[in-house]
């Protein structure tokens, strides 16, 4: 509704459907509500995939956001219509253009030429004939009609075969099976799986979704400061100011760490254990309410279920001597019932043999012991001396760009396993035995 | 009607695709299960049996999902204050790959990543210099997975070779990484993703054989399978919660599957995409996660209402999502797109609040940093770059 009726730029009497650059950038920013650069951009992409094509420098598949004149491509020629173009068709075209006009082929385009000559020269007197057949079915339409039809058909090689150095805008990457629908029949067994699946999931616990909802709401709330992309971070954002000083405040182990880290030890337990420096401290609460035997205890799960296969066995044997054999040196506290099932399974140690304990354990911290560490006065003092940076100005003189200095690798950082009870390597930490 | 038409064109699959690479024909075979009988007539009948009771299930517990649905997202986050227009700029701009960058990941360390590429190249740079530190050169072309080691001591990739290989990173700039190298899954079709789970010892993988694998590192053994999907399995993700136990893996089946590691059991399922998940990624709390498809949409899954709650998905946006990942809070949820562009949405509010250029070809991998000071994307334009706001 919006295009222009112009009159022919290519002589004679026919009205063309005509319409410039600006007019398709403007359709599309009232049609989508979006900005000027992100209209030049979709249609930018009509143009590469063919389906408008410039006039005016026809070989430069760019949309002008000017009164460049465009055409819409016929949809026979769209690539949408999936019909495939294939080396005959191309080099029927090719000596179309030969025979037309001497010297027209541009010389990527004789190189192709001959290569298919070469290639397909069983057929060569085919190609030839229907060259010349479609240039003297063409001769009978006008020129006007001819001169369009050369163009959509210019447009549509031009992304078919894209000339040398000029992105493939058809390349699709790895074949990936198309439509499953089409594919061989399901196996019965995968049906089963599916089957199962769903009866399983039907039998599940849901929770409404208001409340699942509103805890997106909490989560981003409490996290929002801690965002850097949200809300930048102190003293500054190293990948802006060059300055690593955000890292070097936020290293594993430091003297003192920075107040939004402590603060975020209060959000959840798994993000107090997760952090080597809180999990360290949470060890200091607990050794003074003499139950350190508990964090001993699931760290050295940890590293059964995550460890090495050939050192589960020796360290399943570990575990049970120092925490749950009767009279251990720092027995832990399980429920009957999964004492019993625990040590069942150790008859057979293997990697989740310890999992059911484990959890146990977890949650007894986390109900009992992790509430009480952030009420403690370790937690409120760690937190009142925690650092908080001053935000570091930027530069004064923006032409002077910091050194960006490396830093050792982790590859050459052999830490040494941390001298925990039950060789702690937890979640996250890094630094395994060398 | 041309740009319907291009619509159309963009959100299937191209029918152009020259077939250069052998046909990866899919199929499942699911060892686990015995064969059913061979007789013709009985197979059919079954298989008949079997997908109207399939169809029915499912139809039942979609009306089982919906009772429970209580309020829209954007609803609940109405009261919640909008986010002004973010201004994100290229930081770094990563050169070196010869091809197109495929996959990358990040070290602990929140500087160092590492990528690679379709001629098989794999590169670990320390993005904040961008310098490159290491580089192999693998057997195989089209690099589609890699993954960084927790301890930063080692990178593990695969493609086309159907294999997970792990290389320890040399201290020795003269020794030839790929002389340690340890073979450590093995497929029956492409390596899509992999991923370490909590330590060096363990991977795990996804492919285009339609499964999903759990792999112990110092033997290669096989500690567990995933089937389930019907289709290539395209990428994957550990949940960070607290059991630790779950991941989700996405497909050409256009389902996503949330499994149990420990028994090899799907657990949760999700199909309202239109098309191939080419990405799913865990919300950072581990409640849910979003995924990525070549319909033009990310949607988000609440894991506990145990449906889609959310779709980001804007009418001039009409090419598949590549790859899709969360700013540290949640908020924000990033989208590299095939048609070079990166999308940057609020996740309550399901509005778009960016748009991002500056790649000269499709986006095919998104990453935030681990501290979440900026996100690293990779391009079929042989570059990565490391993005942050204004």
């Amino acid at each position: 509704e919006r295009l222009h009726f112009r009159s022919a730029i290519f002589m004679l009497s026919s009205v063309f459907l005509l319409f410039s650059g600006h007019d398709i950038i403007t359709w599309l920013i009232q049609k989508y509500c979006i900005c000027e650069e992100e209209a030049l951009h979709v249609g930018g992409m009509l143009v590469r995939y063919g389906y408008i094509y410039p006039l005016k420098e026809p070989r430069s598949l760019v949309l002008r956001p000017d009164e460049s004149p465009y055409r819409f491509q016929t949809p026979y020629f769209w690539t949408s219509t999936r019909w495939p173009a294939s080396e005959l068709d191309y080099a029927i075209y090719l000596a179309k253009k030969n025979i037309r006009k001497q010297g027209e082929l541009m010389e990527y385009e004789k190189e192709r030429y001959s290569v298919l000559h070469k290639r397909i020269n069983h057929t060569w007197d085919f190609v030839v004939m229907q060259a010349r057949e479609q240039l003297r079915a063409s001769k009978q339409r006008r020129k006007a009609d001819r001169i369009v039809l050369e163009c959509q058909e210019q447009a549509y090689w031009l992304i078919n075969r894209p000339p040398p150095g000029v992105q493939n805008v058809l390349d699709m990457g790895l074949e990936r099976p198309n439509n499953f629908s089409s594919r061989v029949t399901l196996v019965p067994s995968c049906l089963c799986l599916q089957i199962e699946a769903c009866r399983r999931a039907l039998g599940r616990n849901r929770v409404k979704s208001s409340i699942c909802l509103e805890g997106f709401v909490k989560y981003s709330e409490q996290y929002q400061t801690h965002d850097p992309i949200m809300q930048g971070c102190l003293p500054s954002n190293p990948w802006i100011s060059d300055d690593t000083a955000h890292w070097t405040m936020n290293a594993d182990l430091v003297p003192i760490p920075t107040r939004l880290r402590v603060e975020r030890w209060s959000f959840s337990f798994v993000g107090l254990l997760n952090d080597s420096m809180g999990r360290k401290e949470f060890m200091t609460y607990l050794e003074k309410e003499f139950s350190a035997e508990n964090l001993c205890f699931w760290q050295a799960c940890e590293d059964i279920r995550h460890g090495e296969s050939s050192k589960i066995a020796e360290k399943v044997e570990e575990v049970y001597k120092n925490f749950l054999a009767p009279g251990a040196a720092r027995w832990v506290n399980i429920d009957s019932k999964t004492m019993d099932k625990t040590l069942e399974g150790i008859k057979r140690p293997h990697r989740f043999v310890m999992d059911d304990a484990q959890m146990h354990i977890y949650f007894l911290m986390k109900k009992d012991s992790y509430p009480r560490y952030l009420k403690s006065d370790l937690y409120k003092n760690m937190l009142a001396k925690a650092i908080v940076p001053q935000e570091t100005k930027k530069s004064v003189f923006p032409f002077m760009r910091r050194q960006r200095h490396s830093s050792p690798s982790p590859a050459q950082a052999v830490t040494p396993a941390a001298e925990d009870d039950g060789r702690a390597k937890g979640a996250g930490q890094a630094g395994t035995n060398a | 009607v041309c740009f319907m038409s291009f619509l159309q064109f963009c959100l299937n699959k191209n029918p152009f695709r020259r077939r250069s690479l052998p046909a990866q024909r899919k199929y499942m075979r699911s060892p686990l299960i015995p064969e059913m009988a061979t007789q013709e007539v009985q197979l059919n009948e079954t298989l008949a049996h079997l997908k109207t009771e399939s169809e029915t299930l499912k139809s039942k517990l979609e009306e089982e999902r919906a009772k429970l649905h209580d309020v829209e997202l954007h609803q609940v986050a109405e009261k919640v204050e909008g986010l002004g227009q973010f201004v994100m700029k290229t930081r770094r701009t990563l050169k070196g790959h010869g091809n197109k960058v495929l996959c990358m990941d990040w070290c602990k360390d929140k500087r160092r990543i590492v990528s690679s590429s379709q001629d098989g190249k794999v590169i670990v740079w320390d993005a904040f210099t961008t310098n490159k530190e290491h580089a192999v050169t693998m057997p195989c072309t089209w690099v589609m997975a890699c993954a960084y080691a927790p301890s930063g001591c080692a990178v593990a990739c695969g493609g086309l070779d159907n294999k997970c290989s792990v290389y320890p990173l040399s201290l020795d700039k003269n020794e030839n990484l790929a002389a340690k190298k340890k073979s450590v899954a093995m497929h029956t079709n492409y390596l899509s993703a992999c991923s370490f789970t909590n330590s060096d010892m363990q991977i795990l993988t996804s492919s285009g054989d339609g499964t999903c694998a759990l792999w112990d590192v110092e033997s290669g053994q096989l500690l567990q399978s995933f089937h389930g999907h019907a289709a290539d399995v395209l990428c994957l993700d550990l949940a960070p919660s607290e059991t630790g136990n779950t991941f989700v893996s996405g497909g050409c089946d256009k389902k996503a599957n949330v499994w149990d590691m420990r028994s090899g059991q799907c657990i949760q399922s999700f199909e309202t995409h239109e098309s191939d998940i080419n990405s799913v990624r865990y919300y950072p709390s581990g409640d849910a996660f979003a995924s990525g498809s070549d319909d033009a949409t990310c949607r988000l899954y609440d894991l506990r209402a145990d449906r889609e709650v959310a779709i980001y998905s804007k009418e001039s946006i009409i090419f598949g999502v590549s790859s899709v990942d969360f700013s540290l809070s949640g908020r924000l949820l990033f989208g590299g797109y095939n048609d070079y562009t990166i999308n940057v949405w609020d996740v309550l509010k399901g509005t778009r609040v960016s748009i991002l250029f500056g790649h000269e070809n499709r986006v095919s991998t998104l990453r935030v940093s681990p501290d979440g000071t900026a996100f690293c994307t990779g391009s079929w334009d042989h570059t990565l770059r490391v993005f942050n706001v204004c």
